[in-house]
């Protein structure tokens, strides 16, 4: 029973000679060691009570986190001073276990698989398969309505915004946009009329309305009609990721996303120049109405935003 | 009965021989048999080297998550509705809001304690995920997932893929213009998944984006699911560490068949718990003194409005770094789109980083056939190839970690963004290559000269009375004296003072 006596007394602190090497050398003088760690320690209380206190009376956040964690830390690092100069060092050894267990114990506990069981399923095939296709059944039925409940399917919900033909373009504030109102190179995040508060209408029908000039303004052949007066709308949801296009370089006339650094030009009709936006903004075309408002044609002639599956 | 005079030293004697904690030890044993293996549990010897606490900052920033985390799912509102905030910070007094991003300006503000333990949430999550990449490179360099330990190296590629996800979920919480910003994002990517995309992006948002049921259901899975799991893979991670017992590097007495550092108690115990309240306060510390997503002032989400400079999470960089140099090579054919130019950087690219993760053991040993069972550790000089290839991969996520921002290093370095876009795209594909001979070089080198692994000792130049200059080596450090002495086992019993008693069980020695 005490074969390892020899071994307690090499690794007790109080047994080593000053020059064995287990001994530590902040542990040549254990009582200093300990006052130090003593203090330590007495530090990290202080600042606990002193959390408490801070705590109590309500003091700003910087003060409970230093109190707190200025008490762990001291707390902390007097444990481990503890441990590292006042405790045995070894090195200690300890054997590994073979985790294998015998040759025996392996057959004996497949054969209980393979034969015990596999003789049951033989047995009674039929029984064996309506249990595991019943369960199977059940995995499968059971994931069609849990999946078809989190949410409705998409239908043509990416096809199409909120813009209508005639819909009043308004900014945020539900303010109807007239001709007048922008000067030539001002920009306004407007919405169709209704939806400026909603999140569809912030997150899907968002669109950027700039003014380009004075006159009748074509981006591309084909879309002659579609900027009167100089007003040219664009979808807002960038078409790499779906953030907003929020940035406008007046100078050079590029719609930036400020995510990912896509660059489209408002002049030939928001084809991206640079980054990594695959498709052109689409354009929605506009018209001015008799009494000056901003107003859309119809609804965006694609699907606005990022690129799915359905999209052609 | 009655007339017996109960003394406080018949007390003790009633007691038994180690007093009150050896009757209720011996209660304990009665019913669940814990004294036989609870000693040996004691024993267990854990190998010290700095590298292995790595692992366990993850694990006390586990811990800190968890105790904050309910600090403020206790404050926290998951919900899209909108309400006009009246609180004490006043420059948001009057806007419009959702409820969740009220809840979290209010928890800052109106709770006591509460912006402390938000930003130590925050800094834990930002730590754990830290402490876990650095424990897996320790764990890939030095060989210790090989045989028998394939199956806790999966396991923590799990836990650290959940750790990504869970990391992303939270900061989505709070529903501020930043973290909105990246819930688009992540809508955007999960749409670009070729045939399913559509589906899968409105069964998770319950719609469209941007929906009401998104916050309810991150809420429910960043505070239940994914934690529940990971809390259940944590414990088989230790649970299989227990089991096949620490790797360690070779050294005196140092075999493949045994285990040579410091008892489970009580050093070590003191050592890992000092070191938990460590991590502990060291986070209250960054919590106190250092901010950390200040959502006040990033202002409530509004899905048209963004700011500039927008970065994720350091853990989500090299996502959003891929995203940003991936060319625009969208697929348009037979009426369908592929979003190659977002399939591929934040969907496949992540798929294969983390296969090849999984992967690896089974690689390597494709590779080595070597299948046989690894308790000693490699040092990764001593296998230029593995950490070569480490090193590589490293490289180009690092590359991909930078390109991140390369809009805040164009303004900064005032070069043009088309420059840093190239150079990034240049940089990331040649990384590797660039990176593995260079590593394969100075790994094997350093293999080759002799004392590898030590601490290089100073050579004392002395001059003698002749005038004569004289280099002799310094003393080893003591550390590395202790570390090359023979190994003990722990002393299992001492002799008692009185002879006559049975030294059945006894005092450990070493319990000072």
């Amino acid at each position: 029973m005490s074969e390892h006596h020899e071994h307690r007394t090499a690794v007790s602190l109080e047994g080593l000679r000053e020059d064995d090497p287990h001994l530590q050398p902040a542990a040549r003088n254990p009582q200093l060691v300990e006052r130090v760690i003593a203090l330590t320690l007495l530090v990290g209380v202080v600042l606990i009570i002193g959390f408490g206190a801070a705590y109590w009376v309500n003091a700003a956040p910087w003060t409970l986190g230093a109190t707190m964690g200025g008490g762990l830390f001291f707390l902390g690092v007097g444990l481990i001073a503890w441990a590292k100069y006042l405790m045995a060092r070894g090195p200690f050894v300890e054997e590994r276990h073979v985790l294998a267990t015998s040759q025996d114990d392996r057959d004996a506990f497949a054969a209980a698989i393979v034969e015990r069981g596999g003789g049951v399923v033989k047995r009674r095939r039929v029984l064996g398969g309506l249990v595991g296709g019943g369960l199977g059944a059940f995995g499968v039925v059971a994931l069609f309505p849990l999946l078809r409940s989190l949410g409705p399917l998409p239908k043509g919900t990416l096809f199409h915004t909120d813009w209508r033909a005639g819909s009043f373009a308004v900014d945020i504030t539900g303010r109807r946009v007239r001709v007048g109102d922008l000067a030539v190179g001002s920009i306004v995040t407007v919405y169709p009329e209704g939806t400026q508060n909603t999140d569809r209408g912030q997150a899907v029908d968002q669109t950027v309305l700039i003014r380009l000039s004075n006159e009748n303004f074509t981006t591309q052949k084909g879309r002659e009609s579609w900027g009167p007066m100089g007003y040219v709308a664009y979808s807002k949801l960038c078409t790499h990721l779906g953030c907003p296009v929020g940035l406008y370089e007046q100078q050079l006339q590029l719609l930036v996303c400020p995510c990912h650094q896509s660059m489209f030009n408002v002049n030939n009709g928001a084809i991206p120049n640079f980054g990594p936006a695959p498709r052109p903004l689409p354009q929605l075309p506009l018209y001015v109405d008799a009494a000056g408002y901003v107003r859309a044609q119809s609804d965006y002639h694609e699907p606005v935003g990022p690129g799915f599956w359905e999209r052609a | 009965m009655s007339d017996v005079v109960v003394t406080k030293r018949s007390k003790k004697q009633a007691m038994g021989k180690y007093g009150r904690i050896g009757k209720v030890l011996d209660e304990l044993d009665d019913r669940l048999g814990v004294a036989k293996g609870g000693r040996s549990f004691l024993d267990k010897i854990f190998p010290d080297h700095w590298s292995f606490m790595l692992g366990e900052i993850a694990l006390y920033s586990f811990v800190v998550l968890l105790a904050t985390g309910v600090f403020l799912s206790l404050y926290y509102i998951p919900s899209s509705a909108i309400v006009t905030y009246h609180g004490s910070y006043l420059p948001l007094d009057g806007q419009s809001m959702t409820e969740a991003y009220a809840s979290t300006v209010n928890l800052s503000f109106a709770v006591r304690a509460g912006l402390l333990m938000r930003q130590m949430h925050h800094w834990a999550a930002d730590i754990f995920i830290g402490a876990m990449v650095v424990h897996m490179a320790r764990v890939f360099f030095t060989g210790a997932f090989r045989k028998p330990r394939e199956l806790n190296w999966t396991i923590g590629v799990t836990l650290l893929t959940l750790a990504i996800v869970n990391g992303f979920l939270g900061y989505s919480l709070p529903d501020d213009l930043v973290s909105g910003t990246g819930i688009r994002i992540a809508y955007s990517i999960i749409l670009s998944v070729p045939l399913v995309g559509t589906y899968l992006a409105f069964f998770v948002f319950g719609g469209n984006f941007p929906g009401t049921a998104v916050l309810p259901r991150f809420f429910i899975l960043h505070v239940l699911v994914v934690p529940g799991i990971m809390l259940a893979l944590v414990a088989a991670h230790m649970a299989l560490l227990v089991r096949q017992k620490h790797t360690q590097f070779p050294g005196e007495g140092r075999t493949e068949d045994n285990v040579v550092g410091t008892p489970m108690f009580p050093v070590f115990m003191a050592k890992t718990t000092g070191f938990m309240l460590i991590v502990t306060g060291v986070t209250a510390l960054l919590g106190a003194f250092a901010q950390i997503n200040p959502i006040w002032q990033f202002g409530p989400y509004d899905a048209s409005r963004i700011s500039y400079a927008v970065q994720p999470d350091w853990y989500m960089a090299f996502l959003d770094g891929a995203l940003r140099i991936f060319p625009a090579w969208s697929f348009h054919s037979f009426g369908h789109t592929i979003p190659l130019e977002v399939t591929i950087p934040a969907v496949i690219f992540p798929g294969l980083v983390f296969g090849l993760a999984y992967a690896w053991p089974a690689l390597e040993r494709f590779v080595t056939k070597d299948v046989a069972m690894h308790n000693l550790l490699d040092r990764p000089s001593s296998r230029p190839k593995r950490t070569a290839a480490g090193v590589a991969v490293l490289a180009a996520i690092s590359m991909l970690f930078i390109a991140s921002s390369t809009d805040v290093i164009a303004n900064f370095f005032h070069v043009s963004l088309n420059t840093v876009l190239w150079s990034m795209r240049v940089l990331v594909l040649i990384s590797p290559f660039v990176a593995y001979p260079i590593a394969y070089k100075i790994t094997s080198e350093l293999h080759a000269t002799r004392g590898s692994g030590k601490r290089k000792t100073a050579n004392v130049v002395t001059r003698t009375e002749e005038g004569e200059y004289v280099a002799t080596a310094a003393p080893a450090y003591a550390d590395d004296v202790a570390h090359d002495l023979a190994p003990t086992p722990v002393p299992q019993f001492i002799e008692t003072s009185q002879p006559d008693e049975e030294p059945e069980s006894g005092v450990r020695a070493i319990d000072r």
